[in-house]
């Protein structure tokens, strides 16, 4: 059968968009959509599953089978769907509270198992929908509802607990960059295993200007590297820095300061399986002098967990005597009585 | 001197020792010889919480209790032999032997040092001498003697023993030995020398006890007539996990079962992986709420989809299956009761999470709850679970217990083709409008479409949703409309659930009341008080939510009403909410034991004496 073609506009549902105005997740609704309309898949394949919270509505503005889940069981809902019917295209949309806190077990169990799941996690560092309190990636200090003084909590790398659950695949975008979410989001449609999307997500009421450092026009040009499979690293205004390794660890460098090439920039491989680069790009931080990563920063191939129950299935169908219930219920000791 | 045979028309044999002796397997064989043989056989294993408790306490005594004969309706109460392997064994379970039974013991493990581990004295053993047929053998020894040819080393030879106290045991009941010969020789293909080992340990202990002469010989009526077919034997966890798998095959679905592992459960989910070549999927869980969820996603994708567990468990469930009910998808969730609350008492039995299958979970949350009552109608319930699920759109919830989990009993394999037919809720593609919270206007029961099926896309989910067009709805008329939805579907199941029975003297006055596992003991109670004169009737639920709609006419025959449970009288207090008018008794027993038929009788006189 013939691919259908779709606009973006297929995949909107006929309920209102409930969202604050200005809120990142509209932008992240119009980039799942029209990669939706983009990729190969029948509309009725698309499934889209969610947990609790602000992000977590996703499903209802979705024109595909949809299932807004219990708080922080996206993950497992997820697992569930593939699972059962691996010819699906599994969305997963969650947020920082949802697959980090109350989720967080499910959240590194599905990324280990490499279950074929593409995980959206809208990271706004604040819990939106029960009107701001810290969340698990709020920064060390940050004053909200529930730390009026300041948290004094450490917040999560969403990217470091993807590298230890040995995560296959690893992308960075920013809401208002619809283009981009796009792009990211189709590559990670067509990665095999789970693929986790950070998308840095500006929640205007409780938490407004989180990213400005890294997204005001002022900065973004030195405070973002968007990797490219097979480019260099390179970042600013026009291209004119790059990153180099300097031992063990990432250097900011200048290309023609101190006899820099642009030949000894380092070039982005996302498939690589060591994580070793990948972890050390994933935490470049502004504070530490360093533009944040976004892109797709790993893509490493994997067989996933559905086509390994899959597999099993087959291959133990194939050489067991037991084909049928009845054949079940006749095996090992019996006897007749007559 | 001549053997004293004593003939009897069924018999309670125990086999106890250390955790690590070996009493499941030699029960099990005793249970499978005694059951191929043409006996009714009902089995009971007893085993400590630890793997391996420290070696000759009480604590670490591991037993299996089995029951045969010509009437049998469960494990037995008290022993005619106990095998006591060690001190602590005897100590465990002397209680439990009927006065004047018959005790056989290993004497190389009757050392002061044991005695000293069980926390007795070996005065003990001369009252025990007294009031019981003890035989001594020295089975350790003895089997160590009978192997020194087989190359084998002291403490291999030494795990035999357990073979030499079988064969002991066979001889008394003479059995064949060819059946666990067997056994050994399909086990230890690839070491011929165990299998060698066990064998001979097994003749030699049948030998020994067949040379002594001291022993008595029994001669066990046999079942006055079994119902001819195929039979098996059966335990509630694998007749439960084949219930789901019959269900999904007779419903032409495909099976997920998510779970997480729990004492005294796991051996579903065990047997469930192992069905890979019925296409069944099972998902261990990093724990119990990804088990359900899993489950749920996978009803939503088109599966049958179960989840099994224990009490903690289900506490886990709870939120999870809330979300089962709001968005009336089907799924089976199986608890295997055990003693609680908290971790409790994780290998014992109790009927203590009736409330928490019923009430446990936030907002109106109405749930069909029904109960097995053998270790094989476990199947015909799970099966039935499936049914309910499927036809109704609802998750339902299945109380086994470790009881039956863990109990065995000869089982009438059924045909498929003779399972009642399922009609799920499918929703096929091009079939007309579809609307996900459109209703049968009987039943009340909604469609299942399913991802992929085209032109149905619809979106589902815990918040609640407005009647019909299933779009998130927050208006309060439609939330007490969706509730009483919900709420009169699952009511609306008492008209195709079957009708409460009476059994024993319908004349009496009595009524005795039970639901779930403890049927066979209280069958038993009521059947030999009958005999005896006595009247007394029994009605046993296995549809509680929900109640079988003759229920209150059932009520009305007798004058006095008697709730026998295993728990503090959960069900008498839900009967109460159902029917207040009548008055009813109670009888409970939390031990993390069954009821014994003594102790049921006992109750039942002093009800029907005390007018």
């Amino acid at each position: 059968m013939s691919n259908p073609t779709y606009t973006f506009k297929d995949f909107k549902s006929d309920q209102e968009v409930r969202w604050c105005p200005g809120c990142g997740d509209t932008a992240i609704l119009m980039a799942v959509q029209k990669a939706m309309a983009e990729l190969d898949h029948k509309k009725e394949d698309y499934a889209v599953v969610s947990g609790i919270g602000c992000s977590s509505r996703f499903p209802y503005y979705m024109n595909t089978y949809g299932f807004h889940g219990i708080h922080g069981r996206a993950g497992v809902l997820a697992s569930g769907v593939k699972t059962a019917n691996p010819k699906l295209s599994v969305w997963q949309i969650t947020g920082d509270g949802d697959a980090l806190a109350i989720g967080g077990n499910h959240f590194i169990h599905e990324i280990r198992r490499n279950v074929n799941v593409n995980i959206l996690l809208f990271n706004n560092q604040i819990y939106g929908l029960t009107k701001g309190q810290y969340s698990p990636t709020s920064l060390f200090g940050q004053i909200t509802k529930t730390s009026p003084y300041g948290t004094v909590e450490q917040p999560f790398h969403p990217g470091e607990l993807v590298i230890g659950s040995q995560g296959k695949f690893f992308a960075r975008s920013i809401d208002s960059k619809v283009k981009e979410t796009t792009d990211i989001l189709i590559e990670a449609e067509k990665h095999i295993g789970a693929s986790v999307v950070e998308i840095l997500q500006n929640c205007v009421i409780y938490n407004d200007g989180a990213y400005d450092i890294i997204t005001s026009k002022e900065t973004r040009d030195d405070n973002q590297i968007w990797l490219e499979h097979g480019k260099p690293m390179v970042f600013g205004k026009d291209n004119e820095k790059g990153l180099v390794l300097n031992g063990f660890k990432l250097k900011v460098v200048k290309i023609g300061e101190n006899g820099i090439k642009e030949s000894d920039i380092l070039v982005h491989d996302a498939t690589e399986s060591d994580p070793s680069l990948h972890l050390a790009l994933i935490n470049m931080r502004v504070k530490d002098g360093f533009p944040v990563a976004f892109g797709v920063i790993r893509k490493v191939k994997s067989a996933s967990y559905e086509m390994l129950v899959e597999q099993q299935i087959e291959e133990v169908k194939a050489k067991s005597k037991i084909k049928t219930m009845d054949d079940l219920l006749h095996s090992g000791s019996t006897w007749l009585v007559e | 001197m001549a053997k004293k045979i004593i003939e009897v028309e069924e018999v309670v044999v125990k086999f106890a020792g250390d955790s690590g002796d070996g009493m499941q397997l030699t029960g099990t064989q005793f249970s499978n010889t005694s059951a191929l043989i043409g006996d009714v056989v009902s089995t009971f294993p007893d085993y400590p919480a630890e793997i391996r408790a420290p070696q000759g306490t009480v604590g670490g005594v591991s037993g299996f209790q089995l029951h045969f004969g010509k009437i049998v309706d469960n494990p037995g109460d008290y022993s005619d032999v106990l095998v006591a392997m060690n001190p602590a064994a005897l100590k465990a379970n002397i209680r439990w032997v009927k006065d004047g039974g018959t005790i056989i013991i290993d004497t190389d493990s009757f050392t002061d040092k044991n005695f000293e581990k069980a926390g007795c004295v070996q005065e003990k053993l001369k009252e025990i001498y007294e009031n019981y047929n003890v035989i001594e053998a020295p089975m350790t020894s003895l089997t160590k003697e009978a192997l020194a040819d087989t190359g084998l080393d002291n403490k291999s030879m030494a795990r035999s023993k357990n073979m030499f106290a079988l064969g002991m045991v066979y001889c008394l009941f003479d059995r064949p030995l060819t059946h666990t010969e067997a056994f050994f020789d399909s086990k230890f293909k690839s070491s011929p020398d165990v299998a060698e080992a066990n064998k001979k340990a097994l003749r030699h202990g049948f030998n020994y006890a067949d040379t002594i002469h001291a022993m008595p010989s029994y001669r066990v009526q046999s079942a006055d007539s079994i119902e001819k077919g195929t039979y098996r034997n059966m335990n509630g966890n694998t007749a439960t996990a084949w219930g789901l798998l019959a269900a999904a095959e007779k419903a032409n679905l495909p099976f997920f079962l998510g779970s997480y592992p729990i004492t005294p459960a796991s051996e579903i989910l065990m047997e469930i992986s192992k069905r890979k070549d019925l296409g069944a999927k099972s998902f261990q869980a990093e724990d119990e709420i990804g088990g359900i969820v899993t489950a749920i996603g996978a009803g939503f994708a088109g599966s049958l989809a179960a989840t099994s567990t224990s009490g903690p468990g289900l506490a886990l469930k709870a939120e999870a299956i809330g979300l089962a009910v709001i968005t009336e998808l089907p799924l089976v969730i199986v608890n295997v009761q055990r003693g609680g609350p908290s971790t409790g008492l994780p290998t014992k039995t109790e009927q203590a999470d009736l409330f928490q299958a019923l009430y446990g979970r936030n907002g109106e949350s109405p749930v069909p709850v029904i109960a097995a009552s053998t270790p094989s109608n476990c199947f015909d319930y799970a099966y039935m679970a499936s049914k309910i699920a499927l036809e109704h759109m609802t998750p339902v919830l299945l109380l086994t217990d470790g009881f039956l989990a863990n109990g065995t009993e000869p089982w009438k394999i059924p045909s498929m083709k003779d399972m009642p037919a399922i009609k799920t809720k499918l929703k096929k593609a091009g079939s007309g409008e579809y609307q996900p919270y459109a209703r049968d206007p009987k039943t009340l029961v909604r469609e299942w479409a399913i991802p992929g099926t085209e032109g149905y896309e619809h979106r589902i989910g815990g918040l609640e949703k407005m009647d019909v067009t299933g779009t998130v709805s927050y208006v309060p008329e439609n939330h007490e409309v969706m509730t009483y939805h919900r709420q009169n579907k699952v009511e609306k199941l008492a008209e195709v659930f079957p009708e409460l029975e009476i059994e024993g003297d319908k004349t009496a006055d009595l009524l005795v009341i039970s639901w779930g596992s403890t049927y066979g003991h209280m069958t038993t109670a009521v059947r030999e008080l009958n005999k005896e004169g006595i009247k007394v009737a029994h009605a046993h639920f296995y549809y509680i939510n929900p109640l079988p709609k003759n229920t209150e006419e059932v009520f009305s025959k007798f004058k006095k009403h008697l709730v026998c449970e295993i728990n503090l009288g959960q069900f008498a207090a839900y009967l109460n909410t159902k029917y207040p008018k009548f008055n009813y008794k109670k009888y409970n027993k939390i031990q993390g034991l069954p009821f014994t038929v003594v102790e049921l009788k006992q109750k039942f006189k002093e009800i029907i004496e005390n007018k």
